[in-house]
């Protein structure tokens, strides 16, 4: 069976607009968290999110081609550059493809149109609202800048939308379907109507993410993306390729119980199916990267589950107060702290978790980064419909 | 006025829980209601709309106001403050 291995890795999210920046900073314990600035903000019952500040569209794109593009798909193609460029590739190779998953698409899109014909009594929408929303233009935009011909669609499975991209990019190379793939998440639904829709669900946090502590009152919004390049190891040893991990198992199911409320034996059963897809036994996992929301819900189910995958005990460690939650982009950012601590930069600190709650009694990384000898870790998602995706790195 | 908010709210509750209003007691817990999380979302949502209010509810929090753990009586109890602050 073929190897699969990422050998690029791209991102713009709150925390930075570079990889080894955005490491730094999951390992400093920093966060992006802050109150927002938006129009009407004053008609919100939260008013606390983690936006991409500084970036300027007109940097990256052309006025033609930003006429096309929603904030996510800048995000994702801003993404996509960085990866392809740090994995030394010139040209993707024949038959290559690209999956992004997004839980909103081209959310701010929608938002201005129906605004601008409902609200502001307008006649006409944008010309190109309808390229510029629909759930596949991030990836359609990044297969058009790198001439991906081979598998190319988005993944929609709410905050576990990265991660189902690339598992299944993962499973596509494996499988011989494709020889290299551009896959991970972006999402820009940090907006008014966003932040209200997520307002009326009531898990929002008023002041800020603190996964599997004690005090957690919900989760933060966050907007950004993170895009990967995955290769067939051979062919990406063969040319001198710089390998960051290999991906080396991935597993997905479904609670089948209910819309909101996660399941522990629904999570556990895809750690389990990762690790048995990764042919790694429990004691060979040094970190799993937490789905860790700071919801209530969440994190009390998913302690129970790791506890169950791992009775001999595992680092455990959530990024979401560093960066908020990025939905569909989610999974894939924080891979980066699995890269991080597959490659000895340390395990990331859970930031906002000063007292842990004894529901979700964990080995949990707090406080400071941890160092450790990391040589396999597992990337958890879970997503509101009970849909889990799990991911299974080794170090390269 | 008293009154009719403890009707309304009574109704709301009977409404999302699927039950007869004659059920609906003051003495009963909400969490005897039946409602799940989604439910007991969607009842704050329908009395917020039908009172200009916005109740402080976090599901998170669920503790925090009378909608968690209270009893129905409670709840109507809030719901009247909240409307009185709101003027």
């Amino acid at each position: 069976m073929r190897r699969v291995v990422i050998t690029g890795a791209g991102t713009v999210n709150p925390l930075s607009q570079s990889v080894a920046d955005t490491i730094a900073g999951l390992i400093a314990g920093r966060t992006a968290i802050r109150t927002l600035d938006l129009p009407d903000a004053d008609r919100l019952t939260v008013g606390i999110g983690a936006p991409v500040t500084d970036f300027d569209p007109a940097r990256h794109f052309p006025p033609r081609d930003l006429a096309l593009l929603d904030r996510a798909t800048q995000f994702a193609l801003q993404s996509a550059r960085q990866a392809v460029a740090s994995s030394g590739l010139t040209a993707m190779p024949p038959g290559a493809g690209v999956i992004v998953g997004t839980a909103g698409g081209g959310h701010e899109t929608a938002e201005a149109a129906y605004r601008a014909v409902f609200a502001e009594g307008r006649e006409r929408v944008h010309p190109f609202t309808v390229p510029r929303l629909m759930m596949n233009a991030p990836a359609s935009r990044i297969g058009i800048e790198f001439g991906c011909k081979g598998p190319t669609f988005a993944v929609s499975s709410a905050c576990a939308s990265a991660n189902h991209a690339i598992g299944l990019a993962f499973q596509m190379i494996r499988s011989g379907a494709a020889p290299a793939m551009l896959a991970g998440g972006a999402d820009a639904m940090l907006t008014f109507g966003g932040l209200k829709a997520w307002e009326g669900l009531r898990v929002l946090s008023p002041d800020g993410c603190r996964p599997f502590d004690r005090m957690r009152n919900g989760l933060v919004m966050g907007e950004g993306a993170a895009i990967y390049l995955l290769e067939e190891r051979e062919a990406a040893l063969a040319r001198g390729a710089p390998v960051l991990a290999e991906v080396a198992g991935f597993s997905m199911g479904a609670d089948a119980e209910d819309m909101v409320l996660p399941s522990a034996a629904g999570a556990e059963r895809a750690m389990r199916g990762a690790l048995a897809d990764a042919g790694l036994a429990p004691g060979e996992v040094g970190y799993v990267k937490a789905h860790g929301t700071g919801t209530r819900a969440n994190d009390r189910a998913e302690a129970e589950a790791i506890r169950a995958t791992f009775p001999g005990g595992v680092a455990v460690s959530s990024t979401k107060g560093a960066h908020g939650h990025l939905m569909g982009a989610a999974g894939a950012v924080e891979l980066l702290a699995c890269l991080a601590a597959l490659r000895g930069e340390g395990i990331a600190p859970t930031v906002g978790l000063a007292d842990p709650d004894p529901d979700c009694a964990l080995d949990l990384v707090q406080r400071a980064p941890r160092t450790a000898e990391v040589s396999a870790c597992l990337a958890n998602a879970f997503a509101f419909g009970g849909l889990n995706a799990v991911l299974a790195l080794r170090r390269a | 006025m008293t009154a009719d908010i403890a009707a309304q709210v009574t109704a709301i509750l009977a409404r999302e829980a699927l039950l007869d209003a004659t059920e609906v007691r003051a003495d009963l817990p909400a969490s005897d209601l039946g409602l799940d999380s989604l439910g007991l979302v969607e009842a704050i949502f329908a009395i917020e709309e039908r009172f200009g209010i916005t109740v402080p509810f976090n599901a998170n929090r669920p503790e925090a106001t009378a909608f968690g753990t209270a009893t129905v009586g409670e709840i109507i109890a809030e719901v009247e403050a909240l409307v009185r602050a709101r003027g």
